[in-house]
């Protein structure tokens, strides 16, 4: 069975850097897919992966981990322009982190319109 | 009493005035990208012996490696020294089966599994050391992943100097084009670090960035 356990910004938003990327590696250590409102800083990012790899036993074989960001892939200025809005007010709230355990998720793939999730036991496509 | 004194005003303005001896010049990117291969080729154009083991199993590096004041000169006679710092590829996840599946025997598989995720930390810690950092990435690989956005995002968040390598270009399946769309604000040098193919521009880069 997957689960999928869905984190609020307002959850992670007045904790230090650490205990955010601890309180995360410990759901999915859980076996569970994190879906995160928001993203982590990019310092935050690197944390993760070092304390991932701080973690790493033969159970628990790390993470698989995409940062879905609305700002990233735009062309039209006024698009821009109202992302840039967007982003001075929500901040770190806008877009979704999606962070899964190795041992469940096989691959995260994505292109600009859609997130392709790829899991261990079956080959099967989840978006 | 005044030798000291001297002694002093003379280490206090050397230090203000000398140019940065150190520079260090660091090769970033996941596991098999062809860091250590490019290090190899650069050490051999310019000292004539290789920095360290190449493999196709994964993680073949996983210490930090580092070769001491590397002299290069362009066309212009303009010389950049450097010590050049190949890091262990970066990974969010390692599976010791994958190196059974890869031919390692069991216990051997587990210890390289544990050795690579201290490599892949201290890759992260020496972030902050590097003057300039080199992303080596496979160019038949999609480059969009996590942990390319991460890294490259992590050095820009710090103002290091990024030049990103397309490496294997001779293979069939390499996009130098992907990797250029996936990171449309730095310069993309396609190359081929085993075959020594267009190292020219690579080292055109490497002054344009790092000098």
């Amino acid at each position: 069975m997957l689960t999928l356990q869905f984190i609020p910004y307002t959850e992670i938003e007045d904790l230090s850097p650490a205990r955010r990327v601890h309180k995360l590696i410990e759901v999915v250590k859980e076996n569970k897919i994190v879906l995160l409102e928001g993203r982590l800083r990019k310092e935050e990012e690197a944390d993760l992966i070092q304390i991932t790899m701080e973690h790493i036993t033969s159970k628990f074989k790390g993470i698989e981990i995409a940062v879905v960001n609305p700002e990233q892939k735009t062309d039209n200025v006024l698009k821009k322009l109202k992302l840039n809005m967007m982003s001075l007010v929500l901040g770190d709230r806008m877009g979704m982190t999606i962070i899964g355990p190795a041992t469940v998720v096989r691959e995260i793939k994505r292109n600009p319109s859609k997130i392709e999730l790829y899991t261990v036991d079956d080959k099967r496509k989840r978006r | 009493m005044a030798n000291p004194f001297k002694a002093f005003f003379m280490k206090l303005f050397s230090g203000l005035f000398r140019k940065k001896k150190h520079v260090k010049l660091g090769l970033y990117g996941p596991p098999n990208g062809g860091k250590t291969t490019l290090a190899n080729r650069i050490c051999q154009d310019w000292l004539g012996e290789d920095m360290g083991v190449v493999s196709n199993i994964a993680h073949e590096t996983r210490e930090i490696q580092i070769k001491e004041q590397i002299s290069i000169k362009n066309e212009g006679g303009k010389e950049l020294t450097f010590n050049l710092v190949d890091t262990p590829g970066i990974a969010t996840k390692i599976d010791y089966e994958d190196f059974i599946k890869a031919g390692l025997a069991e216990k051997e598989a587990k210890v390289r599994a544990k050795e690579a995720t201290k490599g892949i930390i201290d890759s992260i810690k020496w972030l902050d050391e590097m003057d300039t950092v080199i992303i080596v990435l496979d160019a038949t690989l999609d480059p969009y992943s996590q942990v390319n956005i991460t890294l490259i995002g992590n050095l820009a968040a710090r103002e290091i100097p990024v030049v990103i390598v397309a490496n294997k270009i001779d293979l069939k399946k390499a996009n130098i084009k992907r990797v250029e769309s996936a990171f449309p604000q730095y310069e993309v040098v396609g190359l081929s670090a085993k075959y020594g193919t267009n190292m020219d521009e690579f080292y055109d880069a490497l002054f344009k960035h790092a000098s």
